[in-house]
């Protein structure tokens, strides 16, 4: 259900690992617990982010939901047009609703991720 | 589903936008049987009610409802509320879920003469169907002629076969009834306006929604907007509050009436956020640099598509396009008082 190429923090968001470069969003199950997404605030290009750092805020009308960065790494890329749309994420939170391209700065803070099977675990478990 | 003043109640059953749009589009059906019920009958039930409630009880005939408040002595609500005249000396107060105790105890406190109180809470279930197309879905289910009933007017009748009182009120915005049950018959009731309503758009709501709904519409919640420590006429609700002599004298009295003469020292107004971000209860309001208060009630509102809310300012500072700051989650955002409601239907 969940991608097998991605790989997936505890805080709900996901990676796609390709070389040093990552490409970041959150997961299909934190845009359900979010609801109907209207306000995304992401950082700016150059921003450097340590794993664990917040990145930006999403916001659904009845939530604020921190952005947390799942690896360590500098930010080179950012989806603007999401911003304008932020509803995306709703429809499409690993494809189109991508948030942010980094330059992984410290490969090994990918280990620590789950793969999609741990991912579903964990989710699984959070819904008792 | 989440605690809400006691109760276990949904949030939303598919989605907080599409179930705010559906009421300001076609309908949208609400369980709001938390609500409490309190009877007030006997031959002084009038009197009794004219001393503890802000509006003019008399002015209502049989079948007729209004919007009032249990004003304390500082002129401050214990709770807003609707009486609802049935017939002479047979009154019913609706009341919020988390403050039926206390009006409750409040009440008994006011030394209720030549009538008695009831709590009909427990074996009465109360669903809302809001919006334009409510009245199209409901007269099939019934043979009492909805047409004929007014705004803040109600009628006892049958609906599917079950004993109700539909009353044409609501918390939306929206045209609407809000439908009195026997607690037993929610259920069934409640499955048999779905089905009616399906073809026409339907969509059960739960609280995400009303909440959006009734900010837009600039409809005040106890606990937010309101308590113990605003006066009715700080919280814009100078007009459920009669001074007429023949009203009577109530709690707050003299207050009030010194208030919606000269102005109260601050007042609750309507902002739009002009900058990026949303508003949200709690959050701190500054004005020239000054903090003034905190955010009432705020939100992105789903049908007017900007983050709007509730706060109050002091009433020399209140005016309409008075600019000022709302401290979004560290960073001041610029915002504008706005004239309310928000949102209006359009008859």
């Amino acid at each position: 259900m969940y991608p097998a190429e991605l790989r997936y923090s505890k805080d709900h968001e996901w990676i796609k690992v390709e070389g040093d470069r990552g490409t970041i969003g959150i997961t299909d199950y934190a845009q359900k617990q979010l609801g109907d997404v209207v306000f995304l605030e992401l950082p700016e290009v150059g921003t450097k982010l340590t794993a664990g750092d917040s990145f930006g805020t999403v916001e659904s009308v009845k939530a604020v939901s921190e952005l947390f960065a799942p690896v360590t790494g500098d930010v080179l890329e950012v989806n603007s047009p999401l911003v304008a749309k932020p509803e995306t994420i709703n429809t499409d939170p690993h494809g189109a609703a991508w948030m942010i391209k980094v330059l992984i700065t410290d490969p090994p803070s990918v280990q620590s991720l789950l793969d999609a099977k741990a991912y579903e675990a964990l989710i699984a478990s959070e819904a008792k | 589903m989440v605690a809400f003043g006691g109760w276990e109640m949904p949030v939303e059953y598919s989605g907080l936008i599409a179930e705010h749009m559906a009421v300001r589009r076609g309908a949208g059906l609400f369980d709001v049987s938390h609500m409490g019920e309190i009877e007030v009958e006997g031959d002084a039930a009038q009197t009794f009610l004219q001393r503890v409630t802000s509006n003019d009880v008399a002015r209502l005939t049989d079948g007729q409802a209004q919007y009032s408040a249990l004003p304390l002595p500082t002129g401050a609500p214990a709770d807003d509320v609707i009486v609802y005249r049935k017939a002479a000396g047979r009154f019913l107060l609706v009341v919020n879920a988390g403050n039926l105790d206390k009006d409750w105890q409040w009440l008994q406190s006011q030394s209720p003469q030549g009538c008695a109180l009831r709590d009909a809470s427990e074996e009465t279930a109360l669903l809302a169907l809001q919006g334009p197309r409510a009245q199209e879905i409901v007269q099939p289910l019934t043979s009492l002629p909805l047409a004929g009933i007014g705004y803040y007017h109600f009628a006892q009748g049958e609906l599917d076969g079950h004993s109700v009182t539909l009353s044409r009120t609501g918390y939306t915005g929206e045209d609407g009834f809000e439908i009195f049950v026997a607690a037993a018959s929610a259920e069934p009731l409640w499955m048999r306006l779905l089905e009616a309503g399906r073809d026409k758009g339907l969509l059960p709501c739960g609280l995400g929604a009303r909440d959006t709904l009734r900010l837009e519409a600039r409809m005040c919640l106890y606990g937010n907007d309101m308590d113990e420590t605003t006066t009715l006429v700080e919280a814009g609700l100078g007009w459920i509050v009669s001074t007429d002599p023949a009203k009577g004298d109530f709690p707050g009295r003299a207050i009030l009436e010194q208030q919606k003469k000269n102005g109260a020292p601050r007042k609750l107004v309507g902002f739009e956020v002009t900058g990026r971000g949303i508003a949200r209860h709690g959050y701190p309001v500054y004005v020239g640099g000054q903090a003034v208060g905190t955010v009432t009630s705020g939100t992105f509102a789903p049908f007017l598509q900007k983050s709007i809310g509730l706060c109050y300012l002091p009433a020399t500072g209140a005016a309409t396009r008075t600019e000022f700051q709302v401290d979004i989650r560290g960073r001041r955002v610029e915002a504008r008082v706005v004239p309310t409601p928000f949102y209006r239907r359009t008859r």
